[in-house]
């Protein structure tokens, strides 16, 4: 059925690409500055304290290897779920998925405190450590997603590990987002974290980030080498995209009605919602308003179907609310101090009972926007080698039987303008 | 001009060997052959054999970091502790060199063979007491 | 090097961490050649002169052992035991509040001397000031690595590098810790620091380095010597006798029995961590 879609490597030789390029290396240049001048005078020069221990790096970090869970989703939505006109796409979003999670993994270790014994964390390991699965279920993406990939782009020998393959990838990048959640999950003192709900609510936030990721990198790719994108493809991802954010926004809601039924989770609860602090303006503000209920607007209300500036805009404003919500979890989770006495009145020589200061330094964001030009420099110099991304994803390629008008009558939906193509 | 050209240059190459016949004697003097003057320890002889020592400390100092880190074994054969102890070199001041200087007994084979330790990362670089001095005395000599 | 230690064999007694394959060329060489013999010899020979030291020692000395509830000093080349839990019992009622010794005392024993910036100097023990908003009641006490049974530091430490020793200090091995802090994260206590600029005034006995976790180490290479904690010596020192340390398995110690006698809480006990810090009068 797919024969007729052909992939085709990117160029890379135009001035554009060049000068993207460019800036992606200046980046990784500063970030590795930045990276540089911490470890040198120590983390004392970031906003990093003994009460948030935990800064900026982490937020880019966190984000970007939700992402990378998250991008894979479209080739399983493709592969394990048989839609199949997502197939053309799934190459893409295996290497969105890789080179994310290349570029997360570059910020978390160049913020650590002994970066250069990198190879400790390889060769021992604390079993009983979530942290310790994690760096398995990190590397290990790596190793299924290639081979996922070159099952796909291998149509002598590859074709026959593509089913295999494509479930052993959708279990495991569900296991990496459970383990991240989990960091947080496996927190037990606390209560901003310490909830089994943060691995379901993590897996929400991957695909709802990472879709809005893979959208925009497929929109600017297109649009940059000539490739027609035809409006099935914008209307199905989205449609999935608004479904994957209402998740999310559901997980959110369960999240904080749990903490807030607890007595003793109630302090922390009205700090992060109700604080009148950066918290609960970036929670309302940024996470609810911008990055829950516009997008959801954007994406799902009927007259809107297919509109290319509107799903540009939505994917936008996911992100930056998906900042929001990490910053607002990492941060404001551990600005709000430990309660060693409950019921007591306590002050200290240290910062017990205060509310954790913290002001993001300007090298901590370099290296977080380091891991971003990782991402984007992996994905630019990868698709000029190998064929990722079909040379046409224009309706007659992605769905030549039509089958999204069967789908959209199963589903209800009312897809209007049908003229409006975006080629 | 052409000629002029080969004088300037070989007028160099026989600077470039001057000073490379200079510095020969210098570096072989150090201990009758080639290689770092190492400066002596206090005691009579290493708690090894001084060969064994030279290929081994490393092997050494590892087996006994973890030996008392986690079982709390603190005998002093192989400690870093008693190294430092007995291979203190003394600086202008009289005092102890730190890891800093390149007369500190570590520094004088590392910088050699081109070989950083990692140790004094976190390790003193320089004797306290081993056997560490009630509170308040310990910083003394530091 | 290939050969299995034997000297990590005998090193292994009961109670000890099995640590990563240890290449012990001591051994190397006991099982190649003559001189090895000797070495072995030597070693035998003195371990049977402390053995037989001590026993004398604690021959001699038993009676007066016994009375005094004193804790055997443990010979230097045996290793910790299971059958010790270390503890520390701190009584608030003769806490004052304007007393901050045992933390000076602890600074200037393992120099975590800060920078004058305080959210990022280290803290291995600090002043807590307490009052219940009920009834007003106003203690102060200290508060350091609470040295649990079960704690969440060692718990999510990716490389194993939080550890409990056998006899219930939690230690962290600075040669593997990776700096990723996580284990601040976990900490209930909020007992650990990060070492966020390189150290000035490091102690033999107290190795600190940049870009690693550290935190209260129960002063262990005083416990190894049979010397009493710097805190705690301090606190004794100056006449305050609020801190009092012991091993809590055995119910001979001064520690054991004033536990025994009075009522005592710990930190966080709804966690059941277990912590080896107890604090009466609260």
């Amino acid at each position: 059925m797919y024969t007729n879609v052909t992939y085709r490597e990117i160029e890379g030789r135009s001035p554009q690409y060049f000068i993207l390029l460019a800036v992606v290396g200046v980046f990784i240049a500063l970030g590795l500055c930045a990276a540089y001048y911490m470890e040198h005078n120590g983390h004392h020069v970031t906003g990093m304290s003994n009460q948030i221990v935990w800064g900026m790096p982490h937020v880019f970090a966190v984000f970007l290897i939700l992402a990378a869970s998250g991008a894979l989703n479209i080739a399983s939505v493709a592969s394990v779920f048989e839609r199949t006109m997502y197939k053309p796409l799934a190459r893409m979003s295996g290497l969105v998925a890789i080179a994310s999670l290349a570029g997360g993994l570059t910020v978390l270790i160049l913020d650590l405190g002994r970066p250069d014994r990198l190879v400790l964390a390889m060769v021992t390991y604390n079993f009983k450590s979530i942290f310790a699965w994690n760096v398995f279920l990190y590397t290990g993406l790596f190793g299924i997603v290639g081979f996922y990939l070159w099952s796909m782009m291998d149509s002598r020998y590859g074709m026959r590990f593509y089913k295999p393959a494509a479930f052993a990838t959708f279990l495991w990048r569900l296991a990496l987002t459970t383990g991240t959640g989990s960091i947080f999950g496996f927190l037990v003192a606390r209560d901003a974290y310490n909830s089994a709900i943060m691995a379901p609510l993590f897996i929400a936030m991957s695909f709802a980030f990472g879709k809005a990721v893979f959208i925009l990198i497929l929109i600017t790719t297109c649009h940059f080498t000539g490739r027609s994108l035809g409006r099935v493809v914008l209307f199905r991802l989205q449609r999935l995209m608004g479904i994957v954010l209402a998740a999310t926004g559901y997980f959110v809601i369960v999240q904080h009605l749990t903490n807030l039924y607890m007595a003793e989770r109630q302090m922390v609860e009205m700090f992060i919602l109700f604080g009148g602090n950066v918290y609960s303006f970036l929670f309302w503000v940024l996470q609810i308003i911008v990055g829950t209920i516009a997008p959801l607007i954007l994406l799902l209300y009927p007259r809107l179907g297919g509109n290319l500036g509107a799903i540009v805009l939505a994917s936008i404003l996911v992100v930056m609310g998906g900042f929001a919500q990490i910053y607002t979890i990492i941060i404001g989770g551990q600005a709000f101090p430990l309660s060693l006495f409950p019921g007591m009145d306590v002050s200290s020589t240290a910062f017990d009972a205060t509310i954790g200061p913290y002001i993001p330094t300007l090298p901590e964001v370099l290296l977080g926007f380091s891991g971003f030009a990782v991402m984007v420099g992996i994905v630019m110099i990868a698709m000029t080698a190998l064929r990722f991304l079909p040379l046409s994803l224009s309706d007659s390629v992605v769905d030549p039987d039509h089958l999204h008008e069967i789908l959209d009558q199963e589903d209800g939906a009312v897809g209007d303008a049908e003229a409006k193509n975006f080629t | 001009m052409r000629s002029d050209d080969d004088w300037g240059l070989s007028r160099l190459l026989v600077v470039f060997l001057v000073i490379i016949n200079c510095m020969a004697p210098a570096v072989t003097k150090a201990g009758d052959k080639m290689g770092p003057l190492i400066p002596k320890g206090k005691g009579e002889r290493c708690v090894e054999e001084t060969g064994f020592m030279r290929r081994n400390h490393m092997e050494l100092l590892k087996h006994q970091r973890d030996e008392t880190l986690y079982k709390g074994i603190r005998t002093k054969r192989h400690s870093l502790q008693e190294c430092i102890a007995c291979h203190t070199v003394l600086g202008p001041n009289g005092r102890p060199v730190t890891i800093a200087s390149p007369e500190h007994f570590c520094n004088v084979c590392h910088a050699y063979v081109a070989v950083t330790p990692d140790c004094f990362m976190c390790h003193a670089s320089t004797p306290g007491s081993s056997d560490p001095l009630p509170s308040g005395d310990s910083n003394e000599g530091k | 090097m290939s050969t299995r230690c034997t000297c990590a064999e005998t090193c292994q007694q009961a109670g000890s961490v099995p640590r990563r394959s240890l290449s012990c060329t001591t051994c190397t060489r006991t099982t190649g050649g003559s001189e090895s013999t000797k070495t072995v010899g030597t070693m035998v020979s003195r371990r049977c002169a402390i053995t037989g030291a001590l026993s004398a020692f604690v021959v001699s000395h038993g009676v007066f052992l016994l009375l005094s509830k004193v804790v055997a000093a443990k010979p230097a080349d045996q290793s910790v035991s299971r059958t010790i839990r270390w503890g520390l019992l701190v009584d608030v009622t003769k806490c004052t509040e304007g007393c901050s010794s045992c933390v000076d005392a602890c600074r200037e024993e393992h120099g975590w001397t800060g920078f004058g910036r305080p959210a990022t100097d280290p803290q291995w023990i600090r002043k807590l000031f307490l009052k219940d908003r009920a009834t007003g009641y106003a203690v102060s006490l200290p508060i350091m690595c609470q040295h649990c049974e079960f704690p969440p530091c060692v718990d999510v430490c990716p490389t194993g590098a939080s550890f409990r020793r056998a006899d219930g200090i939690v230690l962290v091995d600075r040669h593997i810790c990776i700096g990723c802090r996580y284990c601040m994260m976990a900490c209930p206590y909020n007992a650990r620091s990060f070492v966020h600029e390189t150290p000035r005034n490091q102690q033999p006995h107290t190795p600190r380095g940049k870009g690693c976790v550290e935190s209260c180490t129960l002063c262990a290479h005083r416990i190894d010597h049979d010397r009493p904690l710097a805190c705690v010596e301090r606190c004794t020192e100056l006449g305050h006798q609020a801190l009092l340390f012991g091993n809590l398995n055995d119910p001979r110690s001064d520690i054991s029995q004033r536990l025994a006698s009075y009522a005592s809480v710990r930190v966080r006990p709804d966690l059941r961590t277990n912590p080896g810090i107890y604090y009466q009068g609260l």
